[in-house]
């Protein structure tokens, strides 16, 4: 009697077609092996999309990290007061004593102020033209200020209550380099407020108060007494310990300015920094998006790579079938063929990625730092787009009849 | 004995204007052991023959029976299972996977049996051994003359110990030397007990085989068997 197949005896011992998972995985490597430089170009699609992944959000990461390493170093107890707008709407003016006011706050561990001469306008000389100013800023600082802002001395020294007393001047970093002066030996000028003013030091940059970087700072009696300063302070710096902060900055309006404490502006430079992190932030998101383009288009080439794969392959997926493949092992073949396309470009594009990543925050002296989260984003969107890719070009080499596949041959 | 193949009224016509018809009413038997020559110029129905008997295509009428399951009873998968265990293709072309070795071109026969890939090529040793190129199971196929290559072929279609071969055109690609070197191993195996098929436009191969079934026009014109050499090799 002869066996039938549904149903009967002779099929149910029919052992069905097996293919292990680790042999889909040699098929589809070998796949790839027979046409090595089609598939390292249609990687490449995909390690670029990739590695503008990963270098988009290392280079943000990293950036992150050195904000917070720097907030770590600074601190974030720094306060700074200036005047705000008066009832009436001008520009309201910050009291003479509004230090010594501040200072006699609990919790304050130092305090400090600037005062910006409106009027004087430094130049590397006097035969500079006097619409020239660069838009430098001049400010009566008093010796205090380096200690609260957290500042360093790149070259020379800062002001002290001797030089206060005379025309010396400390510049900021960016101050500096617009003078194009790098260094400082006492033989140096800058003409301040139409008088010699010798410069005895260069700051580093300020990032807690980045306005000091435009800046030449003269002492407070030398300000006073040579270019006209009425000693009111337009920045107040009040430095006190972190946990303090919020306490202080609610006692400060008033303490400085009792009779009109709404004319007193507070911020905290921390806030700022933090805030300018949030803004890369937004241009991180947006330069993914880019680099997700990118990867869509490296994955369009990862399927076109397969449907030309499969159309030149229909012998072979003639054979396959022959040898005992089922439908589902041919789909899992091309399938497995697309994700290990996509995942070899993904490997090669967060490798890509993370020296760009190591390379810029280098450059920069930035610390580099590349998340976990990346690497593990960057490999599931390469499965994903491998997936993707292939599904098609799967389905087709799947459906193919067999017949069909072996009379091309 | 149940007959390893089975037609009964088999037809298969090819949709067109008008519409082609391949296979015309075909019944023929095939025994266990035997070895057939179907045989038939261009256009006469022998490579469709070959794709019912390989279960790579389906009659549209008759009945099909290989190694005692009735095909048309067969879901998709249950022919992938069948083709994998119980039938051997012998291609003209050899379809042998460039880069890789002899031996793993042999392997690739079991690939879908679900044995490891070290029993696959112990096996695969072994009948590379039986073909007679023991001494090339490392060679890739590049490095291997026609011949060698169409032994290796053969030696894939046999790995899984099949119960039908089938060869379509197996000298179609060779020299009259390494043809004659081929149809001598068929023989060889033919003559161990194995059930071989030859598809053949040439009547010179043909002769060589104990049985030819001559197709024309989608029929079987003449069912011969021929007393002599060949016949003793394939005798059990």
């Amino acid at each position: 009697m002869m066996r039938r197949g549904r149903g009967a005896d002779g099929a149910s011992r029919l052992t069905p077609s097996r293919m292990r998972a680790r042999d889909t995985l040699r098929v589809a490597f070998s796949g790839l092996r027979t046409r090595p430089l089609r598939a390292v170009l249609s990687a490449l699609g995909i390690a670029v999309g990739i590695a503008a992944m990963v270098a988009v959000v290392g280079i943000s990461a990293s950036s992150q990290e050195q904000v917070n390493q720097q907030l770590r170093e600074l601190g974030t107890g720094l306060l700074t007061v200036s005047p705000g707008t008066s009832f009436r709407g001008g520009e309201a003016k910050l009291p003479e004593n509004s230090v010594d006011m501040v200072a006699r706050i609990d919790d304050v561990d130092a305090v400090s102020a600037v005062g910006v001469l409106g009027d004087a306008n430094v130049y590397r000389n006097e035969a500079i033209d006097p619409g020239q100013t660069n838009a430098l800023a001049v400010h009566a600082a008093d010796t205090g200020l380096l200690d609260t802002v957290s500042g360093t001395v790149a070259d020379g020294r800062w002001l002290d209550d001797a030089l206060a007393e005379y025309p010396a001047v400390v510049l900021g970093s960016d101050a500096a380099e617009l003078l194009g002066i790098s260094h400082t030996d006492g033989s140096i000028n800058v003409w301040l407020g139409d008088q010699w003013f010798t410069v005895v030091g260069i700051l580093d940059p300020v990032p807690l108060a980045p306005e000091l970087d435009m800046s030449a700072m003269v002492g407070w009696p030398v300000a006073a007494e040579l270019l006209g300063f009425d000693g009111s302070p337009t920045t107040v710096y009040e430095l006190s310990g972190e946990n303090k902060v919020d306490d202080v900055r609610g006692l400060l309006p008033a303490t400085v300015n009792p009779s009109n404490p709404e004319e007193v502006a507070v911020s905290r430079p921390s806030d700022a920094l933090a805030a300018q992190a949030a803004v890369d932030e937004t241009l991180t998101t947006l330069l993914l998006a880019l680099g997700g383009v990118a990867l869509l288009i490296g994955g369009i080439g990862v399927a076109n790579t397969m449907v030309i794969a499969v159309l030149e392959r229909r012998s072979e997926v003639g054979l396959r079938r022959a040898l005992g493949a089922t439908r589902p092992h041919i789909r899992r073949q091309f399938l497995g063929e697309s994700v290990l396309l996509a995942g070899f470009g993904g490997i090669g594009g967060a490798a890509l990625g993370g020296v760009v990543t190591a390379v810029f925050a280098t450059s920069r002296d930035w610390q580099f730092a590349l998340p976990l989260w990346v690497l593990a984003g960057a490999a599931g969107a390469t499965v994903v787009v491998g997936a993707l890719a292939g599904v098609y070009p799967a389905a087709r080499a799947a459906c193919m009849p067999p017949t069909a596949a072996l009379a091309i041959a | 004995m149940t007959p390893v193949v089975r037609l009964r009224g088999v037809s298969r016509v090819y949709p067109g204007h008008p519409p082609v018809r391949a296979l015309d009413g075909v019944s023929l038997d095939i025994e266990y052991a035997e070895m057939i020559g179907i045989v038939g110029p261009s256009g006469s129905g022998k490579s469709t023959m070959l794709n019912v008997l390989g279960t790579l295509d389906r009659a549209d009428s008759g009945e099909v029976h290989i190694d005692g399951y009735d095909v048309a009873g067969l879901s998709d998968r249950q022919l992938s299972a069948l083709r994998a265990r119980r039938i051997g293709f012998v291609f003209q072309q050899f379809f042998l996977s460039p880069g890789v070795s002899a031996l793993d071109n042999v392997a690739d026969g079991l690939l879908y049996t679900g044995l490891s890939p070290r029993k696959r090529r112990t096996r695969a040793w072994q009948t590379l051994e039986q073909v007679g190129l023991a001494d090339r199971t490392h060679h890739r196929p590049h490095e291997l003359s026609g011949g060698q290559r169409q032994r290796v072929a053969v030696a894939r279609a046999l790995v899984g110990r099949p119960s039908l071969l089938l060869a379509d055109e197996p000298t179609g690609a060779l020299d009259s030397t390494s043809g004659a070197a081929v149809i001598k191993l068929l023989h060889e195996l033919h003559a161990t007990g194995t059930t071989i098929v030859v598809i053949t436009h040439d009547h010179d191969v043909a002769r060589e085989l104990p049985r030819q079934v001559h197709i024309l026009d989608g029929g079987i014109s003449s069912d011969e068997k021929t007393e002599g050499p060949a016949l003793r090799g394939g005798a059990r």
